[in-house]
């Protein structure tokens, strides 16, 4: 299937962020497009991740404008980010480490199972089927990502690279339409990024999933992002096709020297 | 070689999300529940039924309250009692004021309220958590018991708040003898524990789970924290509540506001650590080691040393022993007996071949 | 006037000995992020200690209870009692729990609770005792005569001594070398023990000291109201008073107290008629929670903002 890269479908405008005093994100504005892998790279504590958590609700800023979708917002709330087709998943991962594997998956999809608890209390009819027609889902998505042999073990005894397979699994299961991705490959070997760069590039052409990422292997991000926003200190400093930002000089100045 | 589950294959997702999967199970769960009803009224005594099997299948209960609350949705609770104090009395209310109540429904209600004073003390959870939370329920422990003390309306002006169970009758069956009271008892506490199995495997349990395990990662997908949280304290309130009245009516018969003080609320809140945090099992095994403890121990010191102690030293060495119990599984299997006989089974499934 | 001042004189008192409580609760957690729920039995525990061993020597040695010899005596060897509590402690169940999740500790002390009431219980008996620590419950004579007002020497005295307890607490903390090293811990067990902070050694030091201000406030508590198991409930109240100070500081356990305790009577006189009476047994909990939603980190505690 051909990508096909659409309208903007949200757009981050004059975004500040501060926490008592400490300025973490300073008159930031970008856009994402529907379909496209947008990047966001920069040094340690540039504010990447404090933006992706702007723009799924968990932090709230001072300042700016959320429009998502055509709607405007000041700000999101998480639950409601979610609910608009917003999934995410986190630097430090945040599985829910009593769970297995398939029990963490289906919890992504907990915004689309409407019976209250007393059907589930008697597991009956309606129940029944609800819970089985999201495990048949759940299954593609555990066959996509290739994670059919750990489908009960509990994630807590999973290696590193398995839980970050995981974590993603969750935030598919949600079907979003935005998908944030907070360092996916941090701390993988060579091999699991090379699988974890293809299951993105797949969810990104199969589904039309717009993606959001947050990466410091320059050429990962390079390879397959469509654009890349260039954040130092708190502020954008850099904006664009990944081929304009390397060339960029205040970006090689703040950033991309220290690699090259 | 009995314990094999070689050979089952699930052709199904249906058959793959049974509430037990392996066949062995379902039999033996048959076989203990038909043995409940069936065998255990042929052969044990009044004494037995009396002083140990329903009381232990109250606290089941009970415990199980506790557990969906802090087992499964992970906020600790030292207030367990006081919401069974609710269910008893509200149950006993509603018997006394409507005439021709029915006591199941009775009972229901007597849950139901306990739900929603659960639900009215769970609201600080929604800002707080840990230790902090504790206080709160601890806050809802002695208030209620206040209430329930300094309000004779509640124990229809008795002296000191004690209340008398009226007389259970269920469609024309009168339940009077201790065998109907158990078997009374049994089946709430079935048709209970089957209801929260399949609370616990479903998209609600998965909710308070999660919540549980990473607060912020459960809102970020979409759970709902406030509705969760408020879910878990109202349906871990009606367990308990429903306990309670149990406890009134099919236990103790008489019973007073002080019967439902802190000492039961930990007494329940060990029955889960030591039987197993987050599992159904863990609440009947928890609830039947801490029932019968008390009732061994004393045989054994009566073995031991005759008629000669005295009284409080029986008791003393009891609380040392729970006390003890507790930090030794906190520290040697966290997750209680339900892990040790989960660890049996695996062995059990890999047997005669340990890799 | 004069009676709103009396009650209010009093509750802060009583609320010295719930900051007393509470201090021993924010030593630990300073030190080890423990909640020990366990302190109200410690304050029970070294009480009983106390009149126990001084009965004990009134039999060997004939030492009479509230003789000076017997007060040294029976506090040399409940402090000893302390210690060697502490290292127990320590040995059988905080070694035993490291890098468990902090509410899995605090389950652990809800049953050192009860193990450490049945241990006392056993060794000394449970029936309600007396305890003369030599200080007469006799109102001031000058505040009696210039405002009328009758406030006990007594409580002026265990505040003050309260009060001393509190300053060599601070002082230690902020001076000496154990003292920075239990700051150090306080922020970052792992850090801490990087460096060489000796751990084990730590948390022994702090349960000691926390066994010394349980002892102090049982023996103030117990020479006001017996020494009796409910000690160790009404130890509870700690509670709520860290609940508004804060988990982590010692001015906010001071300050938490006697607002606890002040508003507590306050309650109980000037509420408690209209309901029945007896609010004190839940008041200072519902106080506590509703200040919990305004202010979840306290009065004096460290805002905590969650990273993702």
């Amino acid at each position: 299937m051909a990508r096909t890269i659409g309208d903007v479908i949200l757009d981050l405008q004059n975004i500040s962020l501060s926490f008592g005093g400490v300025k973490a994100l300073t008159n930031i504005s970008f856009n994402v497009r529907q379909g496209e892998i947008r990047s966001i790279i920069g040094p340690n504590g540039a504010g990447k991740s404090s933006m992706l958590n702007v723009i799924n609700g968990v932090y709230h800023p001072q300042e700016g404008r959320i429009i998502f979708m055509g709607k405007e917002r000041r700000k999101m709330n998480p639950h409601e980010a979610a609910a608009q087709g917003i999934a995410r998943t986190f630097q430090n991962i945040a599985l829910f480490k009593g769970m297995t594997v398939l029990d963490n998956i289906m919890t992504g999809r907990n915004l689309m199972m409407k019976r209250n608890f007393l059907w589930n209390a008697l597991y009956w009819g309606p129940a029944q089927r609800d819970e089985i027609a999201h495990r048949k889902r759940v299954e593609e998505i555990i066959d996509f990502l290739e994670i059919q042999h750990i489908r009960k073990v509990p994630v807590g005894r999973l290696p590193y690279g398995l839980q970050k397979r995981v974590e993603l699994a969750r935030a598919l299961a949600a079907e979003p339409k935005l998908l944030l991705l907070d360092e996916p490959m941090a701390g993988m070997n060579v091999e699991e990024k090379q699988d974890m760069c293809r299951f993105i590039l797949d969810v990104n052409e199969q589904w039309g999933t717009t993606i959001v990422l947050i990466e410091h292997d320059m050429g990962v991000v390079m390879d397959i992002s469509d654009r890349v926003v260039v954040l130092d200190y708190g502020r954008k400093i850099g904006d664009g096709l990944p081929n304009e930002v390397k060339n960029d000089p205040e970006v090689i100045k703040a950033y991309l020297g220290a690699v090259y | 070689m009995i314990y094999r589950e070689a050979g089952q294959f699930k052709a199904s997702y249906e058959a793959d999300m049974q509430i037990f999967p392996i066949r062995q199970d379902r039999i033996a769960i048959a076989a203990i529940v038909l043995f409940a009803f069936v065998g255990v009224p042929l052969f044990a005594s009044e004494y037995w039924f009396q002083a140990i099997i329903t009381p232990a299948l109250i606290f089941s209960l009970a415990a199980l309250g506790l557990n969906i609350l802090t087992g499964y949705a992970g906020q600790l609770s030292l207030g367990a009692a006081g919401f069974m104090a609710v269910g008893a009395f509200a149950t006993y209310n509603f018997m006394l004021r409507i005439d021709g109540m029915p006591f199941l429904v009775a009972m229901v209600l007597g849950g139901v309220c306990a739900a929603l004073v659960g639900i009215v003390f769970g609201l600080p959870s929604l800002r707080i958590k840990g230790f902090y939370l504790a206080v709160a329920t601890l806050a809802a422990q002695f208030f209620i018991l206040w209430v329930l003390v300094k309000f004779p309306w509640f124990s229809n002006y008795s002296a000191s708040g004690v209340i008398t169970a009226q007389e259970i009758v269920i469609l024309g069956w009168t339940v009077d003898e201790p065998v109907e009271k158990y078997l009374l008892t049994l089946a709430v506490v079935t048709v209970l524990a089957l209801a929260a199995k399949n609370l616990a495997r479903t998209h609600t349990g998965r909710a308070w789970m999660a919540v549980r395990d990473m607060d912020v990662a459960a809102e970020v997908i979409g759970i709902p924290l406030m509705k969760t949280k408020l879910q878990a304290f109202a349906i871990s309130s009606f367990y308990c509540g429903v306990a309670g009245a149990l406890y009134a009516f099919t236990y103790l018969g008489t019973v007073e506001p002080e019967a439902f003080n802190l000492d039961l609320s930990f007494k329940i809140l060990f029955m889960i650590i030591i039987g197993g945090v987050g599992t159904v099992l863990g609440s009947f095994l928890g609830a039947a080691f801490i029932t019968l403890l008390p009732i061994f121990l004393n045989q054994l010191f009566h073995a031991l040393f005759g008629d000669s102690l005295p009284p409080a030293f029986a008791s003393n060495v009891e609380l040392m022993i729970f006390g003890g119990l507790i930090i030794f599984f906190l520290i040697v299997e966290p997750h209680g007996l339900a892990r040790l006989w989960q660890i049996g089974k695996e062995k059990l499934r890999l047997w005669p071949f340990p890799h | 006037m004069t009676f709103f001042f009396e009650v209010l004189i009093a509750g802060l008192l009583s609320g010295m000995l719930y900051a007393l409580v509470a201090l021993g609760f924010v030593l630990i957690f300073k030190a080890s992020g423990v909640f020990n729920f366990a302190q109200g039995a410690m304050v029970y525990f070294a009480a009983l200690t106390f009149v126990g061993v001084g009965e004990k020597l009134l039999l060997w040695l004939g030492w009479a209870p509230g003789s000076f010899a017997s007060f040294l005596g029976s506090l040399l060897v409940t402090l000893a009692a302390m210690v060697v509590l502490a290292i127990l402690i320590e040995r059988f169940m905080l070694r035993g729990l490291v890098n468990q999740p902090l509410i899995t500790l605090f389950m652990a002390t809800i049953g050192l609770t009860f193990f450490i009431d049945g241990l006392a219980q056993l060794v000394w008996g449970s029936n309600v005792r007396g305890l003369d620590i030599g200080i007469a419950d006799e109102p001031v004579i000058w505040l009696l005569d210039s405002a009328n007002m009758l406030v006990s020497k007594f409580d002026l005295t265990a505040a003050a001594i309260a009060a001393i307890l509190v300053a060599l607490l601070s002082l230690f903390f902020q001076y000496t070398k154990t003292g920075r090293a239990l700051r150090a811990v306080a922020d970052d067990h792992q850090a801490a023990l990087s460096i060489g902070v000796p751990l084990e050694r730590i948390w022994v030091i702090v349960w000691v000291a926390a066994g010394v201000v349980a002892l102090v406030a049982g023996l103030i508590w117990g020479a006001r109201n017996g020494v009796q198991y409910a000690l160790s409930f009404t130890a509870l109240k700690a509670l709520p008073v860290l609940i508004l100070g804060g988990f982590t500081s010692i001015p906010g356990a001071i300050v938490g107290g006697l607002i606890i305790g002040a508003s507590e009577k306050l309650a109980e006189v000037y509420l408690g008629p209209y309901v029945g009476g007896g609010i004190d047994s839940w008041f200072p909990y519902i106080m506590a929670l509703a200040f919990l939603l305004i202010r979840p980190e306290g009065l004096f505690g460290e805002k905590h903002i969650d990273r993702v």
